[in-house]
């Protein structure tokens, strides 16, 4: 599981320093474009859909739904469910399904976002809601 | 402008081995190297131009050197398992320039004796390296969705694992020579839902290189010729996480042009050589490509349709990388050799597609369910 190995610790950049300050608050930030209104993740400063440098951070619900998953089952550290889940707000992201029943999982599913620590800013999962 | 029959490959070469502990990856690239030469009738100082990726150790500096080539072209571009495909292009558009002559593509490398070195973390790494992603989950993750979008089954899958096997076993050099069955398959260990321990390719060592040169040299030599008539080479990521969609690849770009160049379809193609890192590449491949429609490739790939001699679209003929050889985890310079094999009317006579005048090599790089390239090579017999 993932909680079976060491997490890596997030070494932010100045780009992406924002997400994790927010992130030890227990807050998932993403980026949305206030030229073209598009949302996106992970951030960038500038929109990878129009280009424009006017990029916000804005809090997302860190709710979500299953777009897709895979159970690793041959896995030293055991097995885990990697996914992408599709935010409320838009973006879709890789994550890992956690603290649940990995068997049980099925694509549409409600998830919800959980925090992990690692020795720095914690790492965002999606847990069943 | 258009490359289309300006560059012929000239030279192929698969090296014979699978396991390679006794000898250095840089030894492979020159063994590669040396084998491809002389199947083109040429030697060393004929070269002026050298195409290596990320597999080369150090890349193109110690590579030249150590080679002891004398170049005026080169390219090191590295797109993962697709890069000789795409350097197979960029070659013909340096000899279409001028820029070179006589270029050499080699691939060689020892995942099975020893860890490959990680790869440079990109922008993303920090919102994606502690998830875990692997070759087998993120293919995993296409094949779920490709299952849930429509209704592609695990028994359409094992086909593909069941035609390349039913090619390997004429492959003496093939690392799996054993002819499997749908069953087979099912029954394999799961590893990444939904794919089993047989939806997955072979681990080897070895390597291959190629040859591309300019028709005129090309007819000076004794080999039967093979042109290049189209290219096409994308790419595809997440792009930001709009609109995601696992199901299609990069290759529903590379495709269309590579064919579009060539002034061909689909329907023309004798012979098909198609990525197959797991079954799950090969079917989206074939829906990207054209050879069927999007969601349709489970009951294109079916009861045999890709064996030769048995089915439509005969592929991978040598035992693909599911069976026969995956050098370095990059399954793209075997798939140009098999399909130049196929066209000179070189594979084993068990596989070769009669009258085989076109064949597509198509491949991707990469992690298809993360980031990856598609190129896509239009081969000719001229």
């Amino acid at each position: 599981m993932a909680e079976a190995k060491k997490l890596p610790v997030p070494q932010g950049n100045p780009e992406t320093a924002p997400f994790w300050e927010a992130a030890s608050q227990g807050k998932f930030m993403i980026k949305r474009c206030t030229a073209c209104g598009e949302p996106h993740f992970f951030p960038r400063s500038i929109c990878p859909f129009c280009f424009s440098d006017k990029t916000e951070w804005e809090e997302s619900s860190g709710e979500a739904t299953i777009y897709t998953f895979s159970l690793m089952r041959k896995s030293p550290t055991g097995p885990y469910a990697i996914a992408y889940v599709t935010l409320k707000e838009g973006p879709s992201l890789q994550t890992n399904i956690v603290d649940c029943d990995m068997d049980k999982l099925k694509i549409g599913q409600k998830v919800k976002v959980v925090w992990k620590p690692t020795d720095g800013a914690p790492l965002p999962f999606f847990t069943p809601a | 402008m258009t490359i289309k029959g300006k560059a012929y490959i000239a030279g192929i070469y698969e090296h014979p081995t699978r396991h390679a502990p006794d000898k250095s990856t840089a030894q492979l690239h020159a063994e590669v190297a040396k084998g491809a030469i002389e199947d083109a009738g040429l030697t060393k100082a004929d070269i002026d131009g050298y195409f290596c990726a990320g597999d080369a150790p150090g890349g193109l500096w110690p590579m030249v050197d150590y080679l002891g080539l004398k170049v005026r072209h080169m390219d090191s571009t590295d797109t993962g398992g697709c890069s000789y495909l795409i350097h197979l292009g960029h070659a013909a558009e340096a000899i279409a320039a001028g820029k070179c002559s006589i270029a050499l593509i080699t691939l060689a490398g020892k995942p099975r004796t020893g860890p490959m070195p990680p790869r440079a973390a990109g922008a993303e790494a920090d919102f994606e390296a502690a998830y875990g992603a692997t070759t087998h989950n993120a293919y995993g993750m296409c094949a779920m969705r490709h299952m849930h979008d429509y209704g592609t089954t695990s028994e359409q899958l094992a086909w593909i694992k069941v035609a390349a096997s039913h090619h390997a076993q004429y492959n003496p050099h093939a690392m799996l020579k054993e002819v499997v069955t749908v069953e087979d398959v099912l029954n394999s260990p799961m590893i990444s839902d939904p794919l089993h321990r047989m939806d997955c390719c072979v681990v080897t060592d070895g390597g291959g290189a190629l040859i591309v040169t300019t028709p005129e040299i090309a007819k000076s030599l004794k080999k039967p010729l093979v042109r290049l008539i189209g290219h096409g080479e994308a790419m595809k990521g997440p792009r930001g996480g709009k609109d995601l969609d696992l199901t299609y690849s990069a290759g529903v770009w590379s495709g269309p042009r590579a064919f579009e160049e060539a002034g061909v379809t689909p329907k023309d193609i004798k012979y098909a050589s198609i990525y197959d890192s797991f079954t799950i590449t090969v079917l989206m491949q074939l829906e990207d490509l054209g050879f069927c429609k999007k969601g349709e490739g489970g009951k294109f790939v079916a009861d045999g349709n890709l064996i030769s001699g048995v089915g439509k679209l005969p592929f991978n003929t040598d035992g693909g990388g599911l069976c026969s050889n995956h050098p370095v985890n990059r399954g793209g310079m075997t798939k140009i050799i098999e399909a130049v094999r196929q066209l000179r009317g070189e594979a084993h006579p068990k596989v070769q597609v009669p009258n085989c005048d076109l064949a597509v090599a198509h491949g991707t790089g990469g992690l298809l369910g993360v980031r990856h390239a598609a190129s896509t090579c239009i081969l000719e017999r001229a």
